[in-house]
């Protein structure tokens, strides 16, 4: 594989793996979605498609060596980027004993300690302090990592949120707080319930600086993060960044999304992010539609086996049930 | 022995385990430089500095969720709140997040983390400061809930409490802290989940915890007059629960009392009340008393709380009653 530069600042190789995450996201999840209509998958199903670029663009600046990722329950992207396999994840999903949480969390509640993701969470904003928590641990170390702390617009006026960014500045914490506005908290435009449409004024309230990103743009992301990221760490600051996005799904897999139009709905998918990254490829000369295609079969044989693997784990043992309770 | 204090005893507990690791940090309202609003972490600032004995802003959700983060992620955690009342504010992250991180995790994580502050009525406090919240806490499974009533135990549960890889919630009490008591010279711990009998006696089995063990004690010293013997057993540990000491006792005595100043819907009175009928239905002479505080929050006057509350008179009718003894 060339690891040429392009007229993208950016080696081929990690443009395809930005690709390849994105459209790992997808398939993953239109396979989950397609179990969870045969009833493979039970409960809640809350997908991200459509937001692919904000977990893969943003996750792409750490080093999970000393970095951590913190999301709440639309949590499937998440945990895919920061390299939890998709077996094991497609396996949670089936409740199965090989489930990255033993079958015992499911789609809300993927948790991954060794790769640094620390969940998943299904309480709204609930996450939002245990975020800064484990930044404060790092802080105390002087280890030098950076927690990401994502969560959605519905998110962004409980409590929590505003007590964590004050205790988050006061302490000096190295997090990024980051408002995955996908405009709307299940059914609820956040235009309807928010006192003000620009997020990063709340961030601003806290002393914290707040800026918006597209979140269409993969690599717009990625640089935004980059930067914040690196002014984060130096300083031993919390930032807050708006990304402003789209989901393609329903709130959940139960959910029509009748509160939108169909023609909302088609005009960002138009700038929907794999394109965008197809696209600024192609036009670099970087890669074609040939490449594309061989990411998109390699992407097809992951999730299928992933899907393989989930159906033939066995059932977690009953005697399970008991266990984890406590240490 | 030295004679010390319950808030002694707790401020020593904090102090031996903070110097032995470094990984244990305090959190709190007024921990640091106001030293604890009860005092309960005097010194432990100049001792260990701002780093380790962290004051907060009055915002018990968020502080409570950042010691579980930070559990979660390798550190050893105290959070106090000021009193119980107001660890309502962070009841979601610890019955959601402290309680559940490592169940649906599948076991990826230890909580490492002490929920402490005083829990139960003082006095002149009205309804929304005189809330003992003991049901709660212990019926949630994934917590461990530990009530002492002495300096000795409130020392020892405390460091087996901050030693221990699960959170624990930590129930002192406000009338408690001035409470004296003998408290060893040489360092130890008191394992979590195990009662202790108190008094030996043969008529009637006493089950209590926390500060209602006094009227306890002082009901069993009346009761001996009458020449009635009570056992006293204070349980010390709510979750997880020494049945075995209880049931052991109540097959001896055939009888039951059980204090518990909660009010009495699903309460850990009512709790063990039915978990003695079950098990020791065959032994019972009598049907197994449990007085809780009376089902209605709390007044202000001081008549009025006090009636509220279990009482030494309320307990020695109670062992009357199932003793079938008719004087009084």
């Amino acid at each position: 594989m060339s690891s040429k530069k392009t007229s993208l600042p950016y080696a081929k190789e990690f443009l395809e793996k930005l690709l390849y995450q994105m459209l790992l996201i997808r398939d993953f999840e239109e396979k989950a979605s397609q179990m969870y209509g045969l009833r493979k998958i039970g409960g809640f199903l809350h997908l991200y498609i459509g937001q692919e670029a904000v977990a893969v663009g943003s996750i792409a600046s750490l080093d999970l060596a000393r970095d951590y990722v913190l999301t709440a329950y639309r949590d499937h992207g998440h945990a895919l980027v920061c390299g939890t396999s998709s077996r094991s994840l497609m396996a949670e999903l089936y409740g199965k004993a090989t489930g990255c949480s033993r079958g015992k969390g499911g789609s809300m509640h993927f948790f991954d300690a060794k790769n640094h993701f620390l969940g998943g969470n299904g309480i709204v904003g609930a996450h939002i302090p245990l975020a800064a928590g484990v930044a404060l641990k790092i802080a105390y170390n002087k280890e030098g990592g950076l927690v990401l702390c994502f969560f959605g617009d519905g998110a962004i006026h409980q409590g929590s949120f505003h007590e964590t960014l004050n205790l988050a500045k006061i302490w000096r914490l190295p997090v990024i707080f980051i408002c995955e506005n996908n405009q709307y908290g299940m059914g609820t435009d956040f235009r309807r319930v928010s006192s003000v449409t620009d997020f990063t004024l709340f961030g601003n309230s806290y002393g914290i600086q707040g800026r918006q990103v597209d979140g269409m743009d993969v690599l717009a992301v990625y640089e935004e993060f980059v930067r914040t990221g690196k002014h984060c760490r130096e300083n031993l600051e919390p930032a807050f960044i708006e990304v402003k996005t789209y989901r393609y799904r329903g709130h959940s897999a139960s959910d029509p999304a009748k509160y939108r139009t169909k023609e909302e709905l088609d005009e960002y998918k138009k700038q929907d992010p794999i394109l965008i990254l197809k696209s600024k490829m192609t036009e670099a000369g970087v890669a074609g539609q040939d490449d594309f295609e061989r990411l998109e079969a390699r992407c097809r044989i992951e999730v299928d086996d992933a899907m393989e693997f989930a159906e033939k784990s066995p059932q977690p043992a009953l005697e399970t049930l008991y266990e984890d309770v406590l240490v | 022995m030295a004679l010390l204090t319950f808030r002694d005893a707790l401020n020593q507990a904090l102090d031996e385990e903070m110097e032995r690791d470094p990984a244990i940090i305090i959190i709190g309202e007024e921990v640091a430089q106001y030293n604890g609003a009860y005092k309960v972490t005097k010194g432990l600032l100049d001792k260990y500095g701002p780093s380790r004995v962290i004051d907060t802003p009055i915002t018990e959700e968020g502080f409570t969720g950042v010691g579980i983060g930070a559990a979660m992620a390798g550190m050893r955690v105290i959070v106090e709140w000021m009193t119980f009342n107001f660890s309502i504010q962070a009841l979601d992250q610890v019955l959601n997040n402290a309680a559940k991180m490592r169940y649906m995790s599948g076991g990826q994580f230890t909580l490492p983390i002490v929920f402490r502050g005083p829990n139960g009525p003082a006095e002149y406090l009205s309804s929304q400061h005189s809330q003992a919240l003991q049901s709660m806490f212990a019926h949630i499974p994934g917590l461990k809930v530990v009530a002492p009533s002495t300096p000795h135990d409130a020392k020892g549960l405390l460091k087996s409490a901050i030693r221990d890889d699960n959170p624990v919630v930590f129930l002192e009490a406000e009338l408690m802290y001035n409470w004296t008591g003998e408290v060893p010279e040489q360092q130890y711990v008191v394992p979590i989940g195990t009662a202790a009998i108190r008094q030996e006696g043969t008529d009637v089995t006493i089950v209590s915890f926390s500060k209602p063990m006094k009227l306890a004690m002082e009901a069993a010293a009346e009761l001996a007059k009458e020449d009635i013997s009570a056992e006293v057993i204070d349980l010390r540990s709510l979750r997880p629960l020494d049945e075995t000491t209880v049931f052991e006792s109540v097959r001896k005595t055939n009888r039951c009392v059980i204090i518990d100043e909660a009010w009495p819907v699903a309460s850990i009175g009512t709790h063990i009340g039915c978990r003695v009928s079950q098990e020791c239905f065959d032994f019972l002479d009598a049907p197994v008393e449990v007085i809780n505080s009376q089902d209605v929050p709390m007044p202000y006057n001081h008549g009025l709380e006090l009636a509220a509350q279990p009482s030494v008179a309320a307990i020695i009718a109670a062992v009357r009653r199932c003793s079938y003894a008719t004087n009084g």
